[in-house]
């Protein structure tokens, strides 16, 4: 596989061994502040990618680069945009693999930057071969790759994309409820939702209102709950 | 002061409609990413520009014929061209298919003067154009001049033939790029400040100091100040590299197959691109050449006034071997190439592009777009695709997905609704589906005594729903739901006329789904996921 070169990654490996995340790690609020973090090594930004304002209880660190971060259920895909959003309008690439039904409309009113959403067709008669290694090359060079497989992931498979992603810093969002051999890193879910604004007959769609569960492994063990308009009347995510 | 030297450039008006053989009369025009990217002279006398959607420019003139832009046409066409043109001189820079240019200096010799020189290079282009494109092309546009950029302009300036062409004197490059406007630069973004700074002409930019456009513009302000100022664009620490910067890759078994030299030529020109980056230099110009097994040597020349990324260097060798292996049997190999070589011929110091400042592509875009590039070389041309803003009353219509073809920063791509388009009748207002089904599962809709539910004429519903079931799926109880809101499009076309029905349903394990009923049958467009 050939790597571009000048871009080895200098990202911890291993989540548990860092303990928990400091204070400094949140969103600068101030130059001086920039600059002091600046200086005492890697900035936030460079290990974790920024995660829109609503789900910053759920993820105060935003997202961590090189993890793993499964969404399944009711509400998958809207998670799985949610969690892109701010870093594509931040300057992120981010790929679809295997999800043909994405809507664009949504994404784009969630906040996903589509000038740098790429979406993968897997519908070709030697792609679901391929799939490893096209996942492979996309993690390699994107910050951001969905992937709704169709069918189980080999156990290889599935090692050999945690891996990669750990050592390029990209975040692996799984989408849907094919079965993985292995837990994700964090795992977001709706615990209940109901809609609002339809009543036989008058009204429209308006907003769901959420329950957002969040659980894991290492620092994410501890489950956390959010209720979130996912979406809101305008199409964005937002705090009640 | 260097001002380049003479230079000229022979342009192809309309390139791309001429190579899809349009003839100069009729009213054409070529779509790229949804976009009017080139027009016929008759459909622009009707008023399409560039850049315009296809149906503002159909309104505009609507006998225009629409063509979908193929640059692998473009360049198989162009190289006959190019061809012919090297017995006027060995030298012939391509810049894209439709354009090239060479110096003037070594012609001018055997020839003896530059009308001379002008007359062959206009009898040999329309030629080699008749015998290319047939007869009914709009002929060469030809333009001379100190330095390329206004060699350049000239040609674009120039009449048809030799008649019209445009001849700068030597000297006079500076007085004649002087009144144009700055938009020939090609920089939108520094268009656009100039001419906030009441700078609307090269004259006004050149004259502005050097160090102040530097300090402002950085290296790149640099060079389009001394093209405006009618200096040489490329700036004076352009160096001839050594060889060993040259890549190579040998093709085992022979290759004859367009798609398999492609693929080849990614890879290699990625690799020319990284080689050079590590020395901390970019290409400006780079020959392509190739050998075949019968030991025939193809090589030409490309050069682009900016720097050659990788996609822009794969790009060109895609074009040059569609010229060579899809071209007319006159210049086509006569066996399959075993050798693929890119030899960077002229280099300058990679100044490290400053992200985002000119919309250029950021160190995370280029990386982006190799990845991509090597995803389309696995699963084969349009499997990746990136969004696109069409506008429509459908989530599925408002925004499509087109095939990645050149870089990710392309040109012309839209990705929202432009901030003065006005809202489009009939629209569903947000928040849109997550999930738009492409292939729409059917789906049962029934009433509190299990009929199927029916909409009239009117737009009425026969009864409240009460039970919503998903092609062979369970049947789920319907908690909410608004609609319905009848479609009518086209109703004045009878062979694309669209009735629909649209609702909206909540069933109750708080999934909500847009239903469309049409043709009698209910189906699941779209799913608030």
């Amino acid at each position: 596989m050939g790597l571009p070169a000048g871009h080895a990654s200098t990202l911890p490996d291993n989540p548990s061994a860092e303990g928990p995340a400091p204070a400094r790690r949140s969103h600068p609020h101030s130059l001086a502040e920039a600059a002091r973090r600046a200086r005492t090594g890697a900035p936030a930004g460079e290990r974790t990618l920024p995660v829109s304002p609503a789900l910053a209880d759920l993820l105060p660190d935003g997202l961590r680069r090189g993890s793993t971060v499964g969404v399944a259920g009711p509400g998958a895909r809207s998670l799985a945009l949610t969690l892109i959003a701010e870093a594509t309008a931040t300057g992120s690439w981010a790929a679809v693999v295997g999800d043909p039904d994405l809507g664009l409309a949504a994404a784009a009113e969630v906040g996903v930057a589509l000038a740098r959403l790429a979406v993968v067709d897997l519908s070709g008669p030697t792609a679901s071969r391929q799939w490893g290694a096209v996942v492979s090359a996309l993690v390699g060079g994107l910050d951001l790759v969905l992937v709704a497989p169709r069918r189980q992931v080999r156990a290889a498979d599935a090692r050999r994309l945690a891996a990669r992603a750990r050592e390029r810093g990209s975040v692996v969002i799984r989408i849907g409820d094919a079965p993985w051999p292995d837990r994700p890193d964090l795992e977001l879910a709706l615990g209940g939702a109901t809609w609002e604004g339809p009543e036989d007959g008058y009204g429209r769609l308006r907003c769901r209102r959420a329950e957002v569960v969040a659980t894991g492994r290492g620092r994410n063990a501890r489950e956390r709950r959010v209720l979130l308009l996912l979406p809101d009347a305008r199409g964005v995510p937002s705090l009640p | 002061m260097n001002s380049g030297p003479r230079t000229l450039v022979v342009r192809c008006p309309d390139w791309s409609l001429t190579a899809l053989g349009v003839a100069s009369g009729e009213p054409a025009l070529v779509l790229a990413a949804g976009r009017v990217a080139a027009a016929s002279g008759a459909a622009r006398a009707a008023g399409v520009v560039r850049g315009q959607r296809r149906r503002e420019a159909q309104g505009r003139c609507p006998e225009v014929a629409v063509l979908e832009r193929d640059e692998a046409t473009e360049a198989r066409r162009f190289e006959p061209v190019v061809v012919a043109l090297e017995d006027v001189t060995p030298w012939v820079e391509v810049s894209r298919p439709g354009v090239c240019a060479f110096g003037v200096r070594g012609p001018l010799r055997l020839l003896g003067g530059e009308a001379a020189l002008l007359a062959r290079t206009a009898e040999v282009v329309e030629a080699a154009l008749d015998a290319a494109v047939g007869p009914a092309h709009p002929g060469c546009r030809l333009g001379v001049a100190d330095g390329r950029f206004a060699a350049d302009l000239a040609a674009r300036a120039a009449g048809a033939g030799i008649a019209g062409a445009v001849v700068v004197p030597a000297g006079g490059s500076p007085a004649f790029l002087a009144p144009q406007p700055v938009g020939v630069l090609g920089r939108p973004d520094l268009a656009d400040v100039l001419v906030r700074l009441g700078l609307t002409t090269l004259g006004a930019f050149a004259a502005l100091s050097a160090t102040d456009v530097v300090g402002r513009f950085g290296a790149e302000g640099q060079a389009v100040h001394r093209l405006a100022a009618g200096l040489d664009g490329t700036p004076p620490q352009v160096r001839r590299p050594p060889l060993d910067l040259a890549v190579a890759v040998d093709l085992d078994p022979p290759v004859d197959r367009i798609d398999r030299v492609a693929f080849a030529a990614r890879a290699l020109a990625e690799q020319l691109h990284d080689d050079l980056r590590g020395r901390g230099l970019a290409c400006t110009r780079v020959v392509v050449e190739a050998e075949t097994e019968h030991g025939e040597r193809l090589a030409r020349c490309w050069r682009d006034e900016g720097v050659l990324g990788a996609s822009a260097l794969a790009d060109r060798v895609r074009w040059q071997m569609e010229g060579w292996l899809h071209g007319p049997p006159a210049i086509r190999p006569t066996a399959g190439l075993v050798r693929l070589a890119l030899l960077p011929d002229e280099v300058v110091p990679a100044t490290g592009r400053q992200a985002g400042f000119w919309g250029g592509a950021t160190a995370a875009d280029e990386r982006a777009a190799r990845a991509l590039a090597r995803v389309v070389g696995l699963l084969g041309e349009g499997s990746v695709r990136l969004p696109e803003w069409r506008g429509g009353r459908d989530p599925a219509d408002q925004l499509v997905l087109v095939p990645l073809t050149g870089g990710v920063g392309e040109v012309g791509r839209v990705d929202a609704p432009p901030a003065d388009a006005p809202p489009w009748p009939g629209v569903l207002p947000p928040p849109s589906p997550a999930a738009v089904h492409a292939d729409p599962p059917p789906a049962e809709l029934l009433d509190g005594r299990g009929r199927p539910v029916r909409v009239d004429g009117r737009g009425v519903l026969s009864a409240a729903p009460a039970m919503l079931r998903v092609e062979e799926g369970e049947k789920a109880q319907v908690a909410a739901w608004a609609g319905p809101w009848p479609v009518d499009e086209r109703w004045w076309d009878p062979l694309r006329r669209r009735r629909r029905v649209r609702l909206q349903v909540v069933v109750g394990d708080g999934v909500a789904r847009l239903l469309v009923l049409e043709a009698e049958r209910w189906r699941v467009a779209a799913t608030y996921d």
